[in-house]
This record gives structure tokens, sequence and C-alpha cells, in this order.
């Protein structure tokens, strides 16, 4: 059963490049399983703000490399318990590009954008494609993997290996 | 078609020749958790259906990030460790006995030829073995502990070739941070890296660990160092690449008149010659982490200090990468020299690195550091600076409480 939304619509929060995993969350809120947690420290050395201001649904877009550094899989955790929808970048470091498909949080890789700040966008997920609704223009993510989008298609590696019990290209 | 190290590796763990860009469902040899993923592993693992992990002697789980446990709720996810462990029948490495990267190193879990998936990024540390080493986080590693498999795009490589020998003084950490400052924080991102050159065949195997860690730096998915020079205590078969193998990027660089560098705030990427920095006060010193917490690296900072107090404005901290490295630095008088000279030795593990606990620095304070990340607040506290230099550096400039350039106390 997917639990993704395939389409969606929503306002877009812009940050900028090599976004790191320590911004999003910072190690030492990451030692927890109550993952409700995570919500109120989420970018909180980038924008203390952010946890207050952000809606469910919401769209976080970044430059390139965004979630380098650590492997903590808390970092797209804190960013989907925090309402985000959709994480779209120039591109993403590898680890958190494949944590956040196994924790059932999409993530577009877009090249380079000219997303402002507040710019209502809409999201076909299927398609790949991000519309700037505000700038009137469109950008074409690259495509996944077919094994990602299996996974994704699930809501995440948890319930694909439970449907599936093994991987499978 | 001629074969990368990382081709080559993953073609004997599927069976047929594979080339970059083409996904496969690999067998894998190792696979760990600490205590920032481990948790969260086991979570995913019995969500997923799994019962028993695919190896128990492949499978080892380590307390390293947050021990011994700062509070009661790191006591809890330390203990659901422990008890999954005993129930698996897999090895867990305690409190103290050492971070997660040089244990499996220590304790041959890694082997050369092997592919090893670690819930940390820093598990490329193992390319200095000739090992094909990937991190993940929790999910992707409760995958493997049950299948024993994992799915890869088999990655295309960049290769570094530095000719010349490193100069008397310039350690195999200022090797990596010119290297990171080069290739950059994200130049790697999704590729292999190998290593080769005359500059890395005399290194030891610490020193080739050190190389590898920082390939997470670049955003590598792994890094290799070439066998040429590798000893180890048992006998391996070196993987090297065919001659005619395909390389996305070559970089070469001479090396042989590398001055030691510095990684300035808040990025690894960040770097300059030493010079750049000198007369930076500092209030913090630190050696540790899997970057820099081996016996070669105590030792270096022990010939430095010998004899001597640090600077009286300047806090000193001390984690061995493992209790191995603590008994042979205790055994050979670098501890005792460390300590005598004003150093706070705490517990094997990753200590302050995280900024978890052990060590958190003040507002506005800077901290010389022989870790390999200093993204804001990564310690701990967003609000102090932290440079990152080699182990030589970091005792050269505790002994002054400023930037120093160790090179005057070495040669």
């Amino acid at each position: 059963m997917s639990t993704i939304k395939t389409t969606i619509e929503a306002k877009a929060h812009v940050y900028g490049n090599h976004i790191d995993t320590d911004r999003i969350i910072p190690g030492k809120y990451t030692k927890t399983l109550d993952l409700s947690t995570l919500a109120n420290h989420v970018l909180e050395d980038l924008d203390p703000n952010f946890h207050k201001i952000v809606q469910s649904g919401d769209i976080l877009v970044a430059g390139i490399n965004f979630g380098c550094g650590s492997s903590r899989e808390q970092a797209p955790l804190a960013l989907k318990q925090s309402g985000i929808s959709v994480v779209i970048a120039e591109d993403f470091a590898r680890i958190f590009f494949r944590n956040a498909i196994n924790i059932g949080l999409p993530v577009l890789e877009i090249g380079k954008h000219n997303i402002q700040k507040g710019a209502k966008l809409s999201i076909d997920l299927k398609q790949g494609i991000v519309n700037d609704i505000t700038a009137n223009t469109s950008y074409k993510a690259t495509k996944l993997p077919d094994i990602m989008i299996d996974i994704l298609k699930e809501g995440g590696l948890v319930n694909y290996l439970n449907k599936n019990g093994n991987y499978t290209l | 078609m001629g074969q990368t190290i990382s081709e080559k590796i993953i073609s004997n763990h599927v069976g047929h020749k594979v080339y970059a860009g083409e996904l496969v469902i690999s067998d894998v040899d190792g696979a760990m958790a600490s205590d920032t993923t481990g948790p969260l592993t086991i979570k995913a693992f019995k969500e997923m259906g799994g019962k028993k992990v695919f190896n128990p002697d492949k499978c080892a789980l380590i307390i390293d990030h947050a021990a011994p446990s700062p509070n009661e709720r790191i006591a809890n996810l330390h203990k659901m460790m422990r008890d999954f462990a005993k129930e698996q029948g897999m090895r867990l490495f305690e409190i103290g006995e050492g971070i997660c990267h040089q244990v499996m190193v220590e304790n041959q879990y890694v082997k050369p030829g092997d592919i090893f998936i670690g819930a940390d990024s820093h598990t490329p540390t193992y390319g200095a073995l000739n090992a094909f080493a990937c991190g993940v986080g929790s999910t992707d590693l409760a995958a493997v502990m049950m299948t024993g498999k994992i799915w890869l795009k088999v990655p295309q490589t960049i290769k570094i070739h530095c000719s010349g020998k490193l100069q008397d003084g310039v350690t195999a950490k200022d090797l990596i941070l010119f290297l990171v400052g080069k290739v950059t924080v994200s130049g790697a991102t999704y590729q292999a890296i190998e290593f080769c050159g005359e500059a890395f065949e005399g290194l030891s195997l610490a020193s080739r660990m050190t190389i590898a860690n920082m390939s997470s730096e670049m955003g590598a998915k792994t890094g290799i160092v070439h066998p040429a020079g590798l000893a180890l205590d048992y006998d391996f078969e070196a993987i090297t690449p065919d001659a005619d193998a395909k390389y996305i990027k070559t970089f070469d660089f001479d090396v042989s008149n590398l001055e030691p560098q510095v990684s300035a705030p808040e990025s690894p990427d960040n770097v300059h010659n030493i010079s750049n920095y000198e007369d930076t006060k500092i209030n913090y010193a630190f050696i540790g982490t899997c970057c820099n917490g081996r016996l070669e690296d105590l030792d270096v900072a022990a010939k430095i200090l010998k004899g001597k107090k640090i600077h009286p404005d300047v806090r000193m901290v001390i984690a061995p990468a493992s209790q191995s490295v603590l008994l042979d630095a205790m055994s050979n008088g670098s501890m005792q020299t460390l300590i005598k000279a004003g150093a706070s030795l705490i517990t094997s593990g990753c200590g302050p690195c995280v900024g978890t606990h052990q060590g958190v620095p003040a507002d506005g304070e800077v901290v010389i550091s022989a870790a390999n990340r200093n993204f804001r607040g990564r310690m701990g506290n967003p609000n102090s600076n932290i440079y990152l230099g080699a182990p030589s550096t970091v005792a050269a400039s505790a002994l002054e409480g400023k930037i120093t350039n160790p090179k005057k106390y070495l040669i």
C-alpha cells in the first residue's frame, strides 16, 4: 500500500548549498526512537524558526549536495516528522538520498533552479515534474532507478521488504 | 574492457563482470551499526520481518557514539542493542572497546576484496584495506542484516594520483585535507575514489585509514587505496585495477612540497596551508576519532609534548580509537607523556566529535581537532568554530595556545 501522495501542491522553504546532516538535525538529538522529538529541532542551527513556520505538506528546496555528512537516517526522518512532503535539490549527498527513499520521503533532483523562498510549487512525483507556479517555470527531475521507484511506491524499504522478502531488480 | 578496483570487487560478488552504471544486488561480507544508527536498525529489522541476521559472525553492533551513556534515554537504547546482539548471537562491542571502524579492522570483520556495509558515513575507511566499503543509513543496514545483500549502482571511479614523498613533519592527514580541498565536499558524490602513487605507497595501515576515511568528505561512495605497500599480518590477494580501466576523472598532484594543512570553519573542504591560520588563538585541542585516534597519532602528539606542558589557556582531550590503541599507548609511554603534558583521557570511542557529550565547546570558542568534520554545530555548539588538522598540528597548537605548524617540533 502506497502511503505517498503522487501530486503535491504547497509552499517552498528555500535554503542554500551543502546543507549537512548536522544542520538538518544536530547529533545531540539523534539518539532517540521517539521520532516526534526530532521535529522540534529540525534545521535548528540553520534556521531556528523553521520548526515553528513549517506546515504539513510544505516543500523543502535546496541547492547542491543536500544532506552531506553523517549517515543518520534521523535527518530525513526529522524533515518528514516536521511535515515536509518532498525535498527538492539541485543534487543530493548519496546516503541522505537513499535514506529518504528508504523511509518514504520523496526526493527530486532537478539541477540548477531559481525557486524563490515562499514560491508555490506543484509537483507530479510520477512524472518527476516540478512546476514553479509563482515564477511560471517548470523543472524535470532526474529519473530514479526502478528499484527506488518500487521502494518509494511501497512507502519505504520496510514495507517493500515486508511484501517481497528480498530485493528484486 | 578493463575494470577499476570497485568494478572488480563487485564483479567477484555478483558472479559476472559488471561496469560503472549497472544496478546490481550483491552479496555482502559484513555489516555493522553504531549506537547512533543501531537502534533504528533494530526497529526497522523487526518491522521488515527480520528474524535472524544473515550471519551472526559477520554482523556487529558497536557502542561508540555516546559511550558510556550520558543519560537514561541513551542508556535504554544501549540496552536495546545489547539485548538484540545477545538474541542474535552476534558480537556487541561494549563502551570503551573502540570506534566502530577501528574495531572492525582490528577484529578482521573486513578484509581485502570484501564488500562491507556500515551504518556510518565513515565506513569507506576500510578502503585502506583494499575493500569496497559503503556507508548507509539504518533501514538499509537492517535490510543488509536480514538479507545479506544490498542493491547498489556500480560507481564510476575518480583516480587520485599523488607523486612525490611527503616531507618529514607532514602526515597522511595533511595529504587528505589537501585532497578534500581540491576535490571539494561534493566532488566525488556517488563515485568511488582510487588513491594511488608514490605518496600513498609508504603509508602505514593507520595512515591509509586516515586517507580512506575522508573519502566521505568528498561525497564518495567508497575510497580505495591501491594495495602497493599494504602490509597486513595475514595473507591476502590484492585487487588492482586493469591498465585499461576507465576513470571518469583523474587528478595528478606532486605532493613533495606539501605543507601542513588546516581546514577552517565550517566545511571540511575549506582547506589552506597552515601559514594562513598560524596565530589563531585556540581554547580546546582534540585528538581522536575514526580519522586520527590511532597509535601513530598519539605517538606523534607525545613526541611534540614530551616533557612539556600545554598552554595554560588550552584544554586538551584525547580519545584513543580503541582499547587496543590505548593499551599500546600505555605500553610505549605515549599516554603517560600526554597526560603529564596536561591532556585529559576519555573513553575510547567517538568522544566529542559527534557533539553529544564528553567535551562540548562553549560559545565563541575555537577548537583545533584531528577529526574529519567541522560543520557548524558539529561538536554540539553552533556558536563555536572548529579547525581540522593533523594530530601533530593539534599537539603543537595545544602547546602554543594558537594554531601552530608542527614541523619545527618534528624535524
